[in-house]
């Protein structure tokens, strides 16, 4: 395949990757890997290293607005930063040991996972009771909503960090953003409104994958000539899904939609994995 | 409507907003955050565009094999060799500093809430964001090594 056929394909599957990505909130990285593995036949060193760029890009840009709206609790997404860091220099460091077909069916369970995550109907929920810990580090904050702020409280502190670890290492490990993970340890351990939760995982998705980008940059995971088209066309899908999503009022069929291309990759790629293909 | 005293609020408004009669407010570091971001994201984008169109311009037609790993062209495997390659206008040396701009973004902006908070005169956040600082630079310095 010609560098010209490689890239036009590679910017049209990843714009459509962003765009499902912004979508569902799953984000891109879920189908750029199945592309770039199963379709294109890439290295999956490749994939994860195009992916974890174009992780970077997205949630920098998206985390920039919502920053910006003052719903995003910069001091709690500070501290799980530790957590989330931590796991995704340790995951960058096992993908050296870890055999590529493992890799390959880690991430179709996650991906099942994360796509079962996505589906569920999150009810909003506050807790205004604030724990010893997370009155030490101030974790607790308020939220802007309808004119006034919404106060909030964050419990469990230390279930939560320790699930940030391991959405960091899955991050490191699969060159992912891993949001789904870090939504769990906010919204069902540490029990923060999902508004918060999901910008403040947001925020610190592009901190997580630069942690183990810098480790993937210097083994010569990101080339050039295929992170280009990955990254510029998941920007671009993700920024077009941003504006639908502000004007289709039900978005279920299209989860729906998702979660069944999402189970069909999934099983691909452990199949796959356990064919050793990959 | 319910009263104020009914829970127990962890962080009271007036409390966060006199936290800034320093120079600087938990506001005007929410608006430079979301500048840095969106700058660093922009910058690199075009620096990865204008790079691509180099490299797909002059080898369009060449049969690159990412099939099996070999890492990547010599030319873009450390810094000194991406900045030579971006004076000379080769395609994939452009697309690398934008990709090295990219990933330096959400890291420039731990920094910079390092100083912020250091600004607010809250230290035990100075030394959190430090801490992600350092298994960042940590994370750097094991990839050379390897």
């Amino acid at each position: 395949m010609s560098v010209i056929v490689f890239t036009v394909i590679l910017l049209l599957g990843s714009y459509f990757a962003g765009l499902l990505g912004s979508l569902t909130g799953l984000g891109g990285g879920f189908i750029i890997i199945p592309l770039l593995t199963l379709l294109l036949r890439v290295d999956i060193h490749y994939a994860i290293g195009a992916s974890l760029v174009s992780v970077i890009a997205t949630s920098s840009g998206s985390a920039a607005a919502y920053v910006k709206e003052g719903i995003t609790n910069i001091r709690l997404g500070m501290f799980l930063e530790i957590a989330t860091t931590a796991g995704a220099f340790t995951g960058a460091v096992l993908a050296i040991y870890v055999p590529t077909h493992f890799i390959a069916i880690l991430f179709g369970l996650i991906l099942i996972f994360s796509a079962v995550i996505s589906l569920r109907n999150r009810a909003e929920q506050i807790v205004h009771k604030e724990t010893f810990l997370s009155k030490k580090l101030r974790l607790g904050g308020n939220y802007p909503a309808n004119g006034g702020a919404i106060e909030y409280g964050v419990s469990n502190i230390a279930g939560g960090f320790f699930m940030m670890v391991f959405a960091g290492i899955i991050s490191g490990l699969l060159g992912v953003g891993s949001g789904a993970l870090k939504v769990v340890a906010m919204d069902g351990i540490m029990r923060i409104p999902f508004k918060v939760s999901t910008t403040t995982s947001n925020f610190m998705i592009g901190v997580t994958a630069a942690a183990s980008a810098v480790v993937y940059l210097q083994r010569g995971y990101i080339h050039p000539g295929i992170a280009m088209p990955v990254v510029i066309g998941v920007l671009l899908g993700a920024i077009s899904g941003s504006k639908i999503l502000v004007h289709t009022s039900s978005s279920k069929w299209l989860r729906w939609v998702f979660a069944i291309v999402v189970t069909v990759l999934s099983i691909q790629m452990i199949y796959n994995g356990i064919k050793g293909n990959i | 409507m319910e009263s104020k005293e009914t829970y127990n609020s962890p962080i009271p408004l007036e409390e966060n907003q006199q936290k800034g009669k320093s120079s600087l407010k938990d506001k005007d570091i929410q608006v430079i955050i979301g500048w840095i971001l969106r700058g660093g994201v922009a910058v690199s984008m075009i620096l990865v565009f204008i790079g691509g169109v180099f490299f797909v311009y002059r080898h369009g037609y060449s049969m690159p094999d990412y099939k099996t790993f070999k890492g990547i062209p010599f030319f873009v495997q450390n810094i000194g060799g991406i900045l030579n390659g971006v004076i000379m206008l080769k395609g994939q040396a452009i697309i690398q500093l934008g990709i090295i701009l990219l990933i330096a973004t959400p890291v420039i902006r731990v920094a910079f809430s390092a100083v912020a908070f250091l600004m607010e005169k809250d230290y035990l956040y100075t030394v959190i964001t430090l801490i992600v600082l350092l298994i960042i630079i940590a994370s750097m310095i094991s990839g050379n090594a390897g």
